[in-house]
């Protein structure tokens, strides 16, 4: 039993007696570290009991918990503390400017994530899986290409946002060109991978069925790839939103994620940069959601899915 | 070694179509600065020019072609520009280099003269900027590496931590921090925070998540076998975290520390674009993007792939040797 009991650590008087001392020591020397400390191990203790005992509701219970005591503890540390607005926002003031601008948010969201990342994510992905698809049938360039195409994609082509925002303008058609390069080379290492992923087994099966090469890469390879393909689309959509967000930062309309929060953060107007870091979070969140959501539907036989139902 | 001859062509080819873009892309450039040259050129007004396609342009007025090519601020420069320029930014910078011996009547504790020395110490010498943009990202990188692989313990070790912060570092991946990271520098400058730390913090970040989802999935990698055999050894928790999960999670945190120092990297330069930092390549891009140097711009880029290519490099060589020894490697 004494090796369970580090797994699962119960509310023992040790414990207890250990938090006590740090919130007494933190009330020493401050009452609001102190209260801080206090509330930090209180929704810990929380945490613990219901870890420790909850049934399957602990699985969104736990985290949720967790992530609204953040919440508070940065709202109280704001407020306790009277951290000035310039340095960091309470929570409060970031929602109150979300509800005030909301037309302004959405603006942004539209220039930035819809014209600029979605649509350098679809057309990178597009490009890069037909590349893949066109370089299969040579062993000779993939050998060269999956080397190169991970060192490239390791490097930082975000930096590239400078010279494509000088190629095609201020738009948004600039923004999705840096998507586009972010994007194609994880994608297309990855599918390169996912196509080769069969085995000789299957390969045969098909061969015996005198199924020719586009009937074997349709109904054998390409499902067979998708997994891999999606591991590639799943990365993506992070970098998607990065390089359109950042990308802004070098020249665009006055409308977009990036500009309002760089032009906020010129005027101190914190409370709004945290409001398009809030939305960028959501949007990034949701795109990453979708893509998750596309895969349990295409990928449904593989073992990764199937193990979660 | 196999690969050496198909990565030569993808390079050559990449190269290749590099070099025959550089024509394409300036050529509307060179065309203007003919036209306003009184070159005879067809069509002869520029406002034509903006209405004509490219390829009927560069059809029609073969001569400029190779104006196109040596244009002087071009649109897209041609490679082996690029490379004197770091050639230039970078060793070419030496004057008046001699061995000086060691003793006192050398400039400096090298023994070289301080002509030697351009190459590290010049502030238009691209090693100079390499570094500046290195050293916080190696100390971010470590912190980041550091706190993730203790992380990834307590939430192996602990139930409460794993339920309630697993969720969200997965969650975190999805949030593009990279976009406000020149707003969390700002922000620390006027906490007063300065010097190195503000962009490790940035690097930090970026390099801790890879390494906690990776050594999470590391640690617990080995089977309920494995850990029975352990039991019945009667081994402590720390005997079993340093005798067989950390040894087992290897694998796993090479390859999220390769990620997490590539990452690191693009956080230092990202970081140190709109801030107005004086020094490091990110400065160096900003620059080149505010005067129109494109050749500028590319030798920062190509410095940056080779930095990212040698630290993830290294750390493959540090993977290949220790995972050999280890008997683990595939």
């Amino acid at each position: 039993m004494m090796a369970m009991s580090h797994k699962y650590p119960d509310l023992s008087a040790r414990n207890l007696g250990l938090a006590a001392a740090v919130v007494a020591i933190g009330g020493v020397s401050d009452w609001r570290l102190g209260l801080v400390f206090a509330l930090w191990l209180a929704a810990w203790g929380l945490n613990i009991v219901l870890s420790g005992t909850g049934g399957s509701a602990k699985r969104f219970l736990v985290p949720t918990i967790f992530g609204i005591t953040l919440l508070v503890l940065w709202q109280m540390s704001v407020r306790l503390f009277d951290v000035s607005s310039v340095i960091l926002p309470a929570p409060s003031d970031i929602w109150m400017t979300i509800l005030e601008s909301v037309p302004v948010l959405w603006a942004d969201f539209v220039q930035t994530v819809v014209k600029g990342a979605l649509t350098g994510y679809v057309m990178g992905a597009a490009l890069a899986v037909l590349a893949a698809i066109a370089l299969d049938r040579s062993r000779f360039l993939q050998r060269g290409l999956l080397p190169v195409g991970n060192f490239i994609a390791a490097l930082p082509i975000v930096g590239t946002a400078p010279i494509l925002v000088m190629w095609f303008g201020f738009g948004w058609q600039s923004k999705a060109a840096v998507v586009v390069a972010m994007v194609f080379f994880p994608i297309l290492v990855n599918t390169v991978a996912g196509l080769k992923d069969t085995e000789a087994m299957q390969r045969d099966l098909m061969r015996t069925y005198a199924a020719s090469y586009w009937q074997s890469f349709f109904k054998l390879r390409l499902p067979a790839a998708l997994p891999f393909i999606f591991n590639g689309l799943k990365v993506s959509t992070t970098l998607a939103l990065i390089g359109a967000i950042v990308a802004e930062f070098f020249g665009s309309p006055i409308v977009g994620m990036g500009f309002r929060i760089k032009t906020s953060f010129g005027t101190l107007e914190l409370a709004m940069v945290w409001a398009e870091i809030a939305v960028a979070a959501v949007a990034g969140s949701g795109f990453y959601g979708m893509v998750t959501l596309a895969e349990k539907r295409l990928t449904f036989w593989h073992p990764s899915q199937r193990a979660n139902r | 070694m196999r690969n050496v001859l198909p990565v030569l062509t993808v390079v050559a080819a990449i190269l290749g179509i590099w070099y025959l873009a550089v024509g394409p892309m300036n050529f509307r450039l060179a065309l203007d600065a003919a036209t306003r040259g009184g070159d005879t050129v067809t069509p002869a007004s520029v406002a034509e020019q903006g209405q004509t396609g490219l390829i009927r342009l560069m059809l029609d007025n073969p001569d400029v072609i190779p104006a196109a090519y040596a244009f002087e601020r071009p649109r897209l420069p041609q490679p082996q520009h690029v490379a004197v320029e770091i050639y230039q930014s970078t060793f070419g910078l030496i004057r008046r280099c001699e061995w000086q011996g060691w003793g006192a009547d050398s400039d400096n504790w090298t023994g070289l003269s301080d002509g030697c020395l351009r190459v590290i110490e010049n502030r238009r010498s691209l090693i100079f900027h390499a570094w500046k943009t290195l050293a916080p990202t190696l100390l971010g990188f470590a912190i980041g590496t550091g706190l993730g692989i203790l992380l990834a313990v307590g939430i192996v070790y602990n139930r409460a931590m794993d339920l309630s912060v697993m969720p969200w570092a997965i969650a975190s991946q999805t949030i593009p921090i990279l976009a406000i990271a020149p707003m969390i520098i700002v922000v620390m400058n006027a906490m007063g925070i300065q010097g190195l730390l503000p962009k490790s913090l940035i690097s930090s970040y970026l390099s801790f998540f890879p390494v906690v989802v990776g050594m999470v999935k590391g640690l617990r990698r080995p089977s309920q076998m494995e850990l029975d055999l352990l039991h019945t050894w009667s081994a402590s928790g720390p005997q079993e975290l340093w005798k067989l999960r950390l040894p087992s999670s290897l694998p796993y945190l090479f390859a999220s520390l390769k990620i997490g120092v590539a990452a690191a990297l693009v956080g230092t330069i990202v970081a140190e674009l709109p801030t107005g930092a004086r020094f490091g390549l990110g400065a160096r891009l900003l620059s080149g993007s505010y005067y129109g140097q494109t050749v500028q711009i590319w030798a920062a880029l190509l410095v940056a792939a080779i930095c990212a290519a040698l630290l993830v490099g290294a750390i493959g060589a540090v993977q290949r040797r220790m995972l050999t020894r280890m008997g683990m490697a595939q």
